[in-house]
């Protein structure tokens, strides 16, 4: 094996084996995804609800495949390793408790959250908060929240799959149309199965994702440490690393495990990255489709095996440390990001390469394939029908959702072909800042609406402008850029904490004082279109059993049929 | 429904709580405190979740329909 080893690690061109193998599975792939439509399948393709939401039928197991693919990105697995070997444990490791806590999170309001929108029909959170207040502008400033801070997310995707094929030994090209139409080839075939058969085709896609991303992950956990000298020896080495001075900022490379320093940005990029992930209009998809709101609960349960996958996937980043992998970019520069992609490459033979090549690939196309759709949904329900096409039919909300869907995407091919892809991880940060800000409009407005949506709008509006001005003024001390990291001092404490939580605090603070105002001056919250049974209510209640017999029409108006609020349960 | 909200708690405080276990002693098959224990909280916040799911289920009160006039048309879940 260790002769197979060297032989591997001297091949720098293509990887004709590994390629073969990548193009195998992403064959099988993408049939999958166009015969997916058949899957569970409704009377039409022609509404949101099947298009976008898979007909809200999926069971546990498929809300399982289908969330873990949502959530667990391709970039995670090349980003998450990649952090660790470049900086260490509180940049990468992290994700670990943020992975944990989520499930907790999660388990107490998106049950209220599915019931609510099973009940009015609702696809996104920007349409619940649309009915809870009655407010088109507390529902715009959400949509578009949402809209903006998931094309970052989707460019990541593609920044997944190009670190694959870039070690593959792809689009290493002087022309600009070789170089990347590997890429190119990979998100048509995408768009068009998204296009054709909407949510069901990551749904299916995600079984084989996942079968895979496990099976490389067994397989490198076992294996891989034994080849550089057991785990005493990855820790040891990534000690060394994280302890060496880095010349250019005069510090230390990176942290072993958290320090005194590092304990408040340790904790609160997980804690303000675990309440801002279900904000995003992915999540919210994957959740929404489940069959039951017990669904949910059950997967916040059976969901944290992937907290796992990931956990010993950012130990590979320090596998890499050991094993002395140089990731190196076809362009001849260091590059952090190609990290597990050359790992595999040097450790791993030929074909099995090409699994992981293809575990990782694949594990873009589903959460690429449910953002754009997520986007695409928000867009339509709550920016096209909302305020260019009121009187818009549930076919034609799917039409424009399905070519938003196909423009979402090539926005992000053009995204991360034409600009640097530090700005693609930049505007991701930024966009993990400006979710979480529409975390109080749609969390605590489910269990109350004592908060004033004149509070919720103007507490989002000012911590958006502070997270993004906090985010603009931290410069990386190697490049000098600006929008170099997510962590900035936390005012009066003196610590470092993540940019996000510090904005969300200064929104709760303001929120607060301005409603207890808007309040005692009687100030009108708006009509509420929804009843206290609504958040409760279950699939299998006799009332709700109606709701979806009316809506297997398919031709009825979604939401409140007369629009007189909170009658909802007399129809 | 208040012990189904404590258990959930609990996970999110002792991972807060980065100071409690940000150290390398005593180590585990090689993995150093830090990361293992971490590990281990995958399992027991899976454990406490279940068990909170459970502790609803059996919370919620039996269901008195109403509108029974949805129960011969249960053509939802198909």
């Amino acid at each position: 094996m260790s002769a197979q080893v060297a032989v591997m690690a001297a091949d720098t061109g293509i990887n004709g084996v590994a390629l073969a193998v990548l193009i195998v599975l992403f064959a099988i792939v993408t049939v999958a995804g166009f015969y997916a439509s058949r899957f569970q399948r409704g009377d039409s393709l022609e509404s949101l609800d099947e298009w976008g939401l898979g007909g809200r039928k999926f069971g546990t197991w498929v809300t399982w495949f289908l969330l873990g693919g949502d959530l667990y990105t391709a970039y995670t697995f090349v980003a998450v390793p990649a952090a660790m070997f470049a900086t260490g444990a509180v940049a990468g490791f992290f994700a670990v408790p943020y992975t944990i806590v989520l499930y907790p999170i999660i388990f107490i309001f998106m049950a209220r959250l599915w019931s609510v929108s099973h009940r009015h029909g609702y696809v996104t959170t920007a349409d619940f908060v649309r009915g809870r207040y009655n407010s088109r502008a507390l529902s715009l400033a959400v949509a578009v929240t949402g809209f903006v801070a998931t094309m970052p997310y989707i460019a990541l995707q593609l920044v997944g799959i190009q670190a694959v094929l870039e070690v593959a030994g792809l689009g290493g090209g002087d022309n600009i149309i070789a170089k990347d139409l590997p890429l190119f080839i990979a998100f048509a075939l995408l768009a068009a199965y998204t296009y054709s058969s909407g949510l069901r085709a990551p749904a299916v896609i995600a079984f084989v994702k996942d079968i895979l991303i496990y099976l490389v992950i067994i397989v490198a956990v076992i294996y891989l440490p034994g080849q550089v000298g057991g785990w005493d020896s990855i820790f040891g080495a990534a000690q060394d690393k994280m302890a060496t001075v880095n010349p250019a900022t005069d510090k230390p490379t990176g942290t072993f495990i958290s320090v005194d320093s590092t304990h408040w940005a340790y904790a609160t990029l997980a804690l303000g990255s675990a309440l801002a992930l279900f904000m995003y209009p992915h999540s919210v998809t994957a959740s929404l489709s489940s069959n039951s709101r017990n669904t949910i609960r059950r997967n916040a349960a059976i969901l944290p095996a992937y907290s796992f996958v990931l956990g010993l996937l950012a130990l590979l980043g320090w596998v890499a440390i050991a094993a002395g992998t140089t990731p190196v970019g076809l362009d001849g520069e260091p590059n952090a990001q190609l990290v597990i992609p050359q790992l595999f490459e040097d450790m791993f033979p030929a074909w099995f390469a090409g699994v992981a090549f293809a575990a990782v690939a694949i594990g873009a196309l589903v959460p690429a394939a449910i953002m754009s759709i997520a986007a695409a949904n928000t867009f339509s329900r709550n920016i096209y029908k909302e305020w260019l096409k009121p009187d818009a039919t549930p076919a034609q909300e799917a039409k424009v959702s399905k070519l938003m869907s196909l423009v979402v995407k090539a926005f992000a091919l053009v995204f991360v072909l034409t600009l640097d892809k530090q700005n693609a991880i930049n505007f991701q940060l930024l966009g993990g800042i400006w979710i979480l800000q529409t975390f109080p409009a749609v969390v605590f407005s489910l269990y109350t609406r004592w908060f004033h949506r004149y509070a919720l709008l103007t507490g989002w509006a000012v911590a958006m402008v502070y997270g993004t001005v906090e985010a603009y003024q931290v410069i990386n001390p190697v490049t000098g850029k600006h929008f170099g990291g997510s962590l900035g001092e936390i005012p009066g404490l003196g610590e470092l904490g993540y940019i996000a939580m510090t904005a969300f605090v200064l929104n709760l603070v303001i929120t607060v004082v301005l409603s207890a105002i808007l309040n005692a001056a009687k100030v009108s919250n708006g009509q509420d279109e929804t009843i206290p049974f609504d958040y409760v209510a279950d699939a299998d209640d006799p009332r709700v059993q109606k709701d979806l017999v009316d809506h297997e029409k398919h031709d009825a108006a979604y939401g409140d049929p007369d629009d007189i609020s909170g009658n909802a349960g007399a129809r | 429904m208040v012990l189904a909200g404590v258990l959930l708690m609990i996970p999110i405080i002792a991972l807060m709580w980065v100071p409690s276990y940000a150290k390398t002693d005593p180590e585990l098959f090689g993995f150093p405190f830090f990361f293992w224990y971490q590990f281990l909280w995958v399992f027991l916040c899976s454990g406490l979740t279940w068990t909170a799911y459970k502790l609803t289920l059996a919370a919620r009160p039996p269901r008195t329909p109403r509108a029974t006039d949805g129960s011969s048309t249960a053509g939802g879940d198909r």
